[in-house]
């Protein structure tokens, strides 16, 4: 790794909203004489800013509903942002159309969490790993397509004889190395992986972490890592960004958030796995449990659940900051020195 | 006598082609206010073995030989009329996915009054007494609103909270529950966990707890078992297991955490995978994906041996103990 991270991917200010209302006329309704037009969303990131750098692997964490994968689509460009903007390389790309997207979508590649439903059941794997290669490189002939699809094929150990088989032939752990050899066939530069061994077995888990470990070392490549299992992420990744309700609240170097987490959420989530050493539950309690993203709560998002809430906090957004240790914490305890 | 013993239970598939078999000689107890992990990946064998104790194996499965005795009587055995005496009464049951297991047209006190109802003559005054009374004991906020209620209105964590306040209606001995915090998030797995152990601590139930989780068996079981193919290859106390695993799948199983690895080194993996019902490997049926494996291996499942207050069924540990034997004769 350089002295100087250079930023791959910068996402900022990024908004999604999910509209519940439908259309206009299921908006209006009529109430007490008067007609009354309603509209709901489902606010699913509110203002997230983050900075991948080239060779890491930053990884994304949070509990259902936090917005996670959110973050991951709109990335990759499978939903259009409501607001912000992603830049990659240093080239926006939330706004691209047509042919200007094709190149990013050859840099970028996306794993998904089920390979039951993200291999295509009426492809052999053979075409399946011929198919992206032919799309984003048609001037290889048959033979040098053959030869990628072969070496891809090597790379995260698929059998040779795979490539007449089709996905429903297959155990989850080798359809998942199918669709990372997928990911992989055509050289990219960063992945996004979107909690791509939560629907593998234990021994499966291992097997695939080393196989996008060993990818990255030797392809170089950058990691966007979405998964709401810490323990993996305390294995495998540079750096943390612990998401609650659809913002970061700490986001700081993987020894960093676990030797030391600041953020209340981030403690009472690290303190929530469930540890080998442990001979009883001892996580620290939450009150309640986590709003619904329709109706967001004023002022810090976790306030309704947090121990340490005064009224600033009922009142007013927190910023991340960076603190003395490095770790940048969106806090006002934290911030006040209260925590 | 244990309050629950099962005895040499095999479970077979009938299926075109022959039988699969599920289950073969699996043989446990579980005492009084005892908590047991019963643990494995997928495929293991594990739901079947929780299911068949209180005998829901659908068809085409069957038990086709063992023993589950129930306070002496025997389970496998009985008929369908004395079974639902048991069944939810004395032995009571958690699934995993409380959406799945709730009815979503009914109210949750209308299923909570139709299920003391089910094994009791009461009325339904007294009966929504009951059932208030239990969503209290499992600390859901505001109960008395929850009893009208439908399943939709609440969240995963209070679901399944509700699905333990119905376990608990009739003040069984026993609870069975098949992987019950798998759907839900880890702070509220956390929480679930916690309620589960201290109401069996309370009211010295016991416990049998499902799961692939090894870090949520060692915080709540004392004794474990660890299956593999439909076998039980290894059982023993939680601690003794977790911190000195005996069988190499077990320890292959304890390796492969990401707790277990340094940061950014790769982690240990055991090759290969699970095999499926239809072809079993002969012998110890880990014995393609173990380094141990030799030629004993292939042809006969090995015997249970003690190490320690653990049983392992390997024949690498019991040839090794046969050597620690073997030394310390020399030594005198």
């Amino acid at each position: 790794m350089t002295s100087q991270p250079t930023t791959l991917v910068d996402i900022r200010g990024l908004e999604k909203k999910f509209d519940l209302s439908g259309s206009l006329l299921e908006q209006i309704s009529f109430r007490g004489g008067r007609f009354q037009r309603k509209q709901e969303a489902v606010h699913a990131l509110n203002g997230v800013d983050l900075q991948v750098q080239k060779g890491e692997a930053l990884c994304v964490v949070g509990e259902s509903g936090c917005g996670k994968s959110t973050i991951a689509r709109t990335v990759m460009g499978l939903l259009t942002p409501t607001a912000g903007e992603i830049h990659y390389d240093g080239q926006r790309i939330d706004n691209l159309r047509g042919r200007d997207v094709l190149p990013y979508r050859r840099k970028m590649q996306m794993i998904f969490q089920n390979p039951y439903a993200s291999l295509n059941p009426r492809m052999t794997i053979q075409q399946t790993l011929e198919e992206p290669i032919r799309f984003h490189q048609p001037d290889l002939s048959t033979s040098q397509v053959l030869e990628k699809v072969q070496e891809v094929m090597a790379s995260v150990g698929i059998d040779r004889d795979w490539g007449s088989r089709f996905g429903h032939e297959f155990s989850g752990g080798q359809r998942q190395r199918v669709a990372i050899a997928r990911a992989l066939a055509v050289d990219p530069e960063f992945i996004v992986a979107d909690e791509p061994i939560s629907a593998l077995d234990v021994s499966i888990q291992a097997q695939v972490l080393n196989l996008l470990m060993d990818a990255q070392e030797t392809r170089n490549l950058t990691y966007l890592f979405i998964t709401h299992d810490l323990s993996v992420v305390e294995h495998f990744g540079t750096r943390v960004a612990v998401m609650y309700l659809g913002r970061v609240c700490e986001l700081a170097d993987t020894k960093t958030l676990f030797s030391s987490p600041r953020h209340p959420y981030t403690q009472a989530l690290l303190s929530a796995i469930p540890k080998l050493e442990d001979d009883r539950p001892n996580h620290i309690r939450l009150q309640g449990e986590v709003p619904t993203p329709v109706n967001l709560p004023s002022g810090c998002v976790f306030h309704g659940r947090c121990p340490y809430a005064n009224e600033r906090c009922r009142q007013e957004i927190p910023r991340l900051d960076t603190t003395a240790g490095g770790t940048q914490v969106a806090c006002h305890a934290v911030e006040e020195r209260r925590l | 006598m244990s309050l629950l013993e099962v005895k040499d239970l095999d479970v077979r598939f009938a299926v075109r082609g022959g039988d699969l078999t599920a289950l073969r000689g699996i043989s446990f107890t579980l005492d009084k206010g005892e908590r047991l992990g019963l643990v494995g990946e997928s495929g293991a064998g594990k739901s079947v073995a929780a299911f068949s104790i209180l005998n829901l194996i659908a068809r085409p499965g069957y038990i086709a030989g063992g023993q589950i005795l129930f306070e002496g009587r025997d389970l496998a055995a009985m008929g369908e009329r004395e079974l639902r005496k048991i069944r939810g009464n004395r032995i009571a049951m958690i699934f995993q996915d409380p959406m799945m297991t709730l009815n979503p047209v009914l109210t949750i006190g209308t299923q909570m009054v139709e299920s003391i109802k089910a094994h009791r003559r009461i009325s339904k005054k007294a009966a929504r007494d009951v059932a208030l009374s239990k969503l209290n004991k499992v600390q859901i906020p505001s109960p008395e609103k929850r009893l009208d209620q439908y399943p939709h209105e609440l969240s995963g964590g209070m679901r399944q909270r509700v699905i333990i306040a119905i376990a608990l209606l009739m003040e069984p001995e026993i609870i069975i529950a098949d992987e019950p915090t798998t759907a839900l998030d880890v702070t509220i797995q956390a929480e679930i966990m916690a309620l589960l152990l201290e109401l069996c601590e309370q009211d010295n139930l016991a416990l049998m707890l499902i799961t692939h989780d090894l870090g949520v068996v060692s915080q709540v079981s004392q004794r474990m078992l660890v299956m593999y193919s439909g076998r039980i290859i290894e059982q023993g106390p939680t601690r003794e297991i977790i911190n000195d695993a005996q069988h190499p799948y077990t320890q292959g199983l304890i390796s492969a955490l990401p707790q277990m690895g340094e940061p950014g080194q790769r982690l240990f993996q055991i090759p290969g995978a699970m095999p499926s019902l239809k072809n079993v490997p002969s012998g110890c049926p880990f014995h393609p994906r173990c380094k141990f494996a030799m030629e004993q291996c292939e042809l006969t499942m090995p015997e249970y041996v003690r190490s320690g207050n653990v049983d392992v069924a390997c024949y690498e540990v019991s040839n090794l103990i046969a050597r620690e034997k073997g030394m310390q004769k020399v030594e005198f």
